[in-house]
């Protein structure tokens, strides 16, 4: 609780200086870390991606800036009446919420859950200390861990291969609930897409392997990338990323391993620095002679943009960034059921994994 | 040779074909005979350097005949002359010369007198007088055979103008108001481009209209020039071999051609074949057609321009305001050009919004700054309009079709030698030359009125932006004060600095109150402040103090006080009301001295 409050001070200091900024005859404003790939660096102490230091300033004298302004005063005051009474919402019931609040009120469920984001950059809070929740976004664990959550009715341990069904174990919302009590994994791995988190569980490679298998769903929930943390660092488990060989698939990796652009105020809190990439790579769709696709216009603007991220700025990347400009082609992680089903498991994922030296030959 | 055959005169001739000069129905015939007129006074205080002042009369005799009256103070006409000028056709000054006039041919106002004759059987009567000179009239009629004046009267008058002629016309017509082809619509456009003259029209319905001249300034008056050899016709050039005095060919090519000298006239007659001393009237049809193609092969620097009399933009916008009341006005004069050896030069105005308010273009073609009224879409310069993509310049416009705007379009040919489509003067032939410098003096006038446009549009949306502003600063200042649990804010100060208003504010504490006059506008204010307490300020009921301030500045004004406020805000004098917050504006003795 006592966080709560600060964080409830930290917004209040927030309202108060544009009062004040009002009452002394001057125009409102409001500094923000500006959140684009050009205003991020990499801190050598924790190995991921933060803001820098450019801030831009929303003033109320543009029309956008006093919209912004007017919000965040509302939401100011919502969050200010939902601590007092000891209640949460979660960011959709917030958007909904704002349907009372005349001018206020919000266009899109983008646009306040950007102003959410606002307040934890200008605060240095997260939204859980505003009790405001994401929805469930039903991402799952499977594998040799066992878990303590506290939930409404009492404290449950959880083994998440032997107390679960195929579907795995659902990660909550607030992931720092959790306690890992016991474990017998070598290694995480989070997976992209459904079908093939759903193939691995079928070919038994948790258990084969003793591998976690974290279900992404595609671009990864805060509490789903909290978790891959958690796991790297309290259980030292090295963490390794499947995805779709595409630029949307390398931008999930990117803020699984260096922290996302719109959340970088809280990449070391949510980022896996160690995090390692599988595939689906450029190279392999050469070296696997993978059924592709044709890359979009818009995929080779992606990858363009990827040239310039100061995240993808390694050798690495680079080159399979104009391999894949140059294949013009791109492939999914199914794609290797070119060579039957347990292709996967049996070839693929462990050579890439040896290759990574999360197995060892 | 058939006996039926028989030479008819010139005058016989228009006279069966009353519709090559303009005659061709009633209401066009009454324009016509205006128009010959009105130019034949424009072009002669032109020359002569006078301000025009010209009153046209039409009076109603019968149902379908009028009389036309005429009248310009002008330089007057030599008595011997008039019979002339007025009673033979192919007679004028301007036939052989050079330069920019509206009469070109010699055949205008004569051929008025003949169809007057014609129509009326009536002669014209012509009273004139030059600077000095005694006044005198004259009743004409042309004799047709002959092609000669027929002096019915001639007679010394009393007049009371220092100089000037009057020409009184009876025709048979048609008198039709508020057309685009009307006398009125005529004198209307012709005093737009002739922003120097002022024209005073009083219509059969005894109306009187008066065009005002916008400038006081005469044209200068177009220079003549010799031919240039590349606009020359073999016939003229046959003409001017028998009658010029040049002894030798040579001496003929660079005494009466421009741009010609030593050099190129040796190298004409050496392309011709034909010896620099050849006697000019020796030479037959054969050898002038060679010299002709000689002409044409050899590169010669343009015709002189100064010829050309434009208008000038400055005077066309002027005009085009003072006609229009529109909301944008622009103009432009292109540099002078060629066209088969003639110089011209094409003029384009527009005019937009303000008291033009359908949303149909009209257009206002113009030669030597002749309105022209007919045959608008058979006109280069209409071509020229509606070749031009109105669409980029933010029009509504259908493909070859005149653009869809609550505006008027000016365009104005000038050259010695307009080609007209017809002699009766009513639209200029499509000549490549002149439809691309109609159409670039059109596009910069184009890209002119989307410039004003896009501005007004972005001052509207600024505008719209700021009204909304305006809403939504007292609805945050009230959130937030209620967020932070505190009085409620005042958001007017940051409006007033938002806005660049002047804000001014009162803090009392105890008996002691603080005025602050800030300034947020980019002018410097003189103002003048006043308060009123039931107790008294320094002793009197109301207290005034007069303050300056500088922009981006705040003043204070300190005083003591007894009671209450009378006043609940200060009370501010000489300044607009839009350009205050926080105070009433009030208006007592200040003012005058205060702005």
């Amino acid at each position: 609780m006592n966080m709560e409050k600060k964080a409830l001070e930290a917004l209040l200091s927030i309202a108060e200086s544009i009062y004040d900024q009002l009452k002394n005859g001057e125009i409102p404003e409001v500094k923000i870390s500006t959140r684009t790939k050009y205003n991020i660096e990499f801190n050598e102490e924790s190995e991921v991606w933060v803001y820098g230091d450019r801030t831009s300033t929303r003033t109320a004298k543009t029309l956008k800036g006093a919209y912004m302004m007017l919000r965040m005063a509302y939401v100011m005051g919502f969050i200010k009446d939902q601590l007092r009474i000891n209640k949460s919402s979660t960011l959709r019931e917030l958007y909904y919420i704002s349907e009372n609040w005349g001018p206020a009120k919000f266009d899109d469920q983008s646009d306040s859950d950007r102003l959410i984001e606002d307040l934890e950059i200008l605060t240095a809070f997260q939204r859980e200390h505003f009790h405001i929740r994401p929805e469930e976004d039903g991402a799952t664990v499977i594998g040799p861990v066992r878990i303590r959550e506290e939930t409404r009715r009492g404290v449950r341990e959880i083994h998440c291969q032997d107390d679960v069904g195929e579907g795995g174990y659902q990660i909550p919302v607030n992931v720092d609930k959790l306690e890992f009590v016991d474990h017998d994994a070598k290694f995480v791995i989070a997976i992209e897409t459904g079908g093939m988190r759903d193939r691995l569980v079928e070919n038994g490679f948790d258990e084969k392997f003793n591998a976690i298998i974290v279900h992404l769903k595609g671009q990864p929930a805060r509490s789903t990338r909290r978790l891959l943390k958690r796991l790297n660092t309290e259980l030292d488990l090295p963490v390794v990323v499947f995805t779709d060989g595409d630029p949307w698939s390398y931008r999930i990796y990117a803020s699984v391993a260096y922290g996302s652009i719109k959340s970088a105020h809280l990449s070391e809190y949510l980022a896996t620095p160690s995090a390692m990439f599988v595939g689906i790579r450029p190279t392999d769709i050469v070296k696997y002679k993978l059924p592709s696709d044709k890359l979009t216009e818009q995929d080779i603007k992606a990858l363009n943009a990827i040239l310039t991220d100061p995240r993808f700025d390694t050798d690495f990347w680079k080159a399979e960034v104009k391999l894949q400009l140059d294949l013009k082609k791109k492939s999914e992680q199914q794609a290797l059921a070119k060579y039957g089903l347990d292709y996967v498991t049996d070839v693929y994922l462990p050579e890439r994994l040896t290759e990574l030296g999360v197995l060892k030959a | 040779m058939s006996s039926e055959h028989k030479e008819i005169s010139i005058a016989e001739f228009f006279e069966k074909n009353k519709h090559i000069l303009g005659y061709s129905n009633p209401s066009k015939a009454l324009i016509t005979c205006v128009r010959e007129a009105v130019d034949n006074s424009l072009d002669a205080c032109e020359e002569a350097g006078i301000l025009p002042d010209i009153l046209v009369k039409i009076t109603r005799v019968s149902e379908n005949t009028f009389r036309i009256v005429v009248e310009d103070n002008g330089p007057g006409i030599d008595r011997e002359h008039v019979p002339r000028v007025f009673g033979k056709l192919l007679y004028g000054s301007r036939f052989h010369a050079i330069k920019q006039s509206r009469g070109q041919q010699g055949i205008g106002i004569s051929s008025a007198v003949l169809y007057a004759q014609i129509t009326t059987g009536k002669p014209a009567v012509v009273t004139s007088k030059v600077e000095g000179g005694k006044a005198y009239r004259f009743e004409i009629m042309i004799d047709t055979k002959k092609n000669e004046p027929e002096i019915l009267r001639e007679e010394d008058v009393e007049w009371y103008s220092p100089h000037g002629t009057r020409i009184e016309l009876e025709v048979r017509g048609s008198y039709v108001r508020e057309r685009k082809q009307s006398v009125l619509e005529y004198l209307k456009e012709t005093s737009v481009v002739n922003p120097h003259a002022k024209i005073t029209f009083i219509s059969p319905d005894g109306e009187v209209f008066e065009f005002d001249r916008v400038s006081d300034v005469p044209p200068e008056p177009p220079k003549e020039i010799k031919p240039h050899p590349h606009g020359i016709e073999i016939g003229t050039l046959m003409a001017m071999l028998k009658t010029t005095k040049a002894r030798d060919l040579k001496n003929f090519l660079k005494g009466e051609f421009v741009r010609v000298g030593d050099k190129i006239s040796e190298e004409i007659l050496q392309k011709a074949g034909l010896s620099p001393d050849l006697s000019p009237s020796s030479l037959t049809r054969e050898d002038a057609e060679k010299l002709v193609n000689a002409f044409r092969e050899t590169d010669l620097l343009p015709p002189p321009i100064d010829c050309l009399s434009p208008i000038g933009s400055q005077l066309i916008m002027k005009s085009l305001m003072q006609e229009y009341s529109p909301e944008f006005v622009y103009a432009v004069t292109r540099k002078p050009k060629v066209h088969s050896g003639h110089p011209f030069l094409v003029e384009a105005g527009i005019a937009y919004g303000g008291s033009l308010r359908e949303d149909k273009v009209s257009v206002l073609r113009f030669a030597n700054k002749i309105p022209l009224l007919y045959q608008q879409s058979g006109c280069a310069l209409t071509q020229a309009i509606v070749s031009v993509n109105w669409k980029n310049y933010g029009l509504q416009q259908s493909k070859n079709e005149l653009p869809v705007a609550p505006m008027v379009i000016l365009v104005h040919v000038a050259s010695t030698n307009v080609p007209y489509v017809s002699e009766s003067k009513e639209a200029v032939s499509t000549v490549p030359e002149i439809i691309d410098e109609a159409k670039l003096a059109l596009q910069e006038c184009g890209r002119k009125l989307k410039e004003y446009l896009d501005r007004k549009v972005s001052i509207q949306k600024k505008k719209k932006k700021e009204e909304e502003l305006m809403k939504i600063l007292p609805l945050l200042a009230e959130k937030i004060s209620e967020v932070v649990e505190k009085e409620k804010v005042d958001p007017e100060k940051v409006i007033a600095r938002i806005m660049g208003k002047v804000y001014i504010s009162r803090a009392v504490n105890g008996n002691k109150a603080v005025v602050e006059i800030s300034n947020f506008s980019n002018s410097r204010k003189r103002l003048r402040i006043y308060e009123m307490c039931d107790g008294g300020i320094n002793g009197n009921r109301t207290a005034k103090w007069d303050v300056e301030v500088n922009p981006g500045e705040t003043e204070r004004i300190e005083y003591e006080f007894s009671g209450k406020h009378v006043n609940s805000r200060p009370l501010v004098e000489g300044i607009e009301k839009e350009l205050v917050a926080g105070a009433e504006v009030v208006n007592y003795e200040y003012g005058e001295e205060g702005t």
